[in-house]
């Protein structure tokens, strides 16, 4: 064997090496009726993987999709090995919460990442939400569209006004420290999210406010990345009456008791 | 502290301070002018709440991004992903 020239550097350098080969991303989709868009989240997932050269896994957590997305992650399942394509289906839909909970019992990672499966989160901003994690060795990391370059696309002013305005108040009343409430592309350290998740016990959109609320709660760390929201390409995305009334809930619960 | 409570607590205290100086309640003697000024306050604070209100959500929403760019890289994607899917041998 021969000396080095700087053997600190080497040193250092290996370490980091050794870093980036010990640290897994498990990727947490949980599915309901998306046979259009998972093979292309799928994909692109795979593309930005492979280019930043992170070691992950995909779990596709189907909640009984009449629609055949099963049948269709088997088949991607075929193409991408079964070390990279994990399923774990459930017989029927239940909430998000239990999703995560059933996908992380699966999941070899020490990291997570969550995002929804119908494109509106693209996979390019993952190798960003990494490298912001261990800028600051943030227990988790939230995409944002109300920052930076973040934003939106296929919202109207109605929509944009409801966001705002929700975002606004929840920000008076909770002062959670992280300016995305109800995003739900997030990173987060396996241990964390395992704690975060057993606490929170809300439904829909009040479930990642619950995440990040109960995360400043427990003082974990939150970084900030920003990101584009493409609304739905496929399928029909809905802001209704219902959905107003059970955030405002879900809200002053929030209040009441964190 | 729920964030409740924390909120109560900021409003009492801002009320009893309120109450004590427009209705001199610890007979302090103080200048007329003072309880005078004192006594709108709560209202004055909660208009300029409001005001700041609106104009946050609004200014915030003048200027919510619209991100055409992303829109139109995804659509390029998305034909992108089904050609090669195709070719591994996805059927659609």
């Amino acid at each position: 064997m021969h000396t080095p020239a700087n053997p600190v550097c080497l040193v250092l350098c290996e370490h980091e090496a050794d870093q980036r080969r010990e640290d897994k991303y498990s990727v947490l989709l949980p599915t309901y009726n998306e046979r259009e868009n998972l093979p292309l989240i799928v994909w692109l997932l795979v593309k930005y993987f492979n280019e930043s050269g992170y070691n992950y896994e995909i779990i596709i957590i189907d909640d009984g999709s009449p629609d055949g997305t099963l049948e269709v992650a088997e088949q991607l399942q075929k193409i991408y090995g079964s070390n990279k394509i994990l399923l774990r289906p459930r017989e029927k839909k239940l909430g998000l919460g239990t999703a995560y909970i059933h996908g992380m019992k699966h999941a070899s990672g020490n990291f997570v990442i969550i995002m929804d499966a119908d494109l509106s989160h693209h996979p390019k901003f993952i190798p960003e939400f990494i490298e912001k994690q261990k800028e600051g060795d943030y227990d988790l990391v939230s995409g944002t569209r109300y920052r930076g370059n973040g934003g939106v696309y296929g919202w109207d002013l109605r929509r944009k006004l409801i966001s705002r305005g929700a975002n606004f108040l929840s920000q008076v009343l909770l002062r959670p420290g992280a300016s995305d409430l109800t995003g739900s592309f997030r990173l987060y350290k396996k241990h964390v999210l395992e704690s975060l998740v057993e606490r929170c016990v809300s439904k829909g959109y009040v479930f990642q406010m619950e995440m990040i609320v109960r995360a400043r709660q427990l003082n974990y760390t939150v970084g900030e990345v920003p990101i584009s929201f493409v609304d739905r390409v496929y399928g029909e995305s809905k802001l209704g009456g219902n959905e107003i009334v059970s955030f405002v809930k879900g809200l002053l619960t929030l209040f009441a008791t964190t | 502290m729920t964030k409740l409570l924390q909120w109560l607590l900021g409003v009492s205290l801002v009320l009893t301070a309120w109450a004590l100086v427009s209705f001199d309640l610890l007979e302090l003697s103080l200048p007329p002018a003072y309880r005078e000024m004192a006594w709108p306050m709560p209202l004055y604070l909660l208009v300029s709440f409001g005001c700041y209100s609106l104009a946050t959500v609004g200014y915030r929403v003048a200027t919510f991004n619209d991100c055409v760019d992303a829109a139109k890289e995804l659509q390029v994607q998305i034909k992108e992903a089904k050609a090669d899917l195709r070719k591994k041998g996805l059927k659609m």
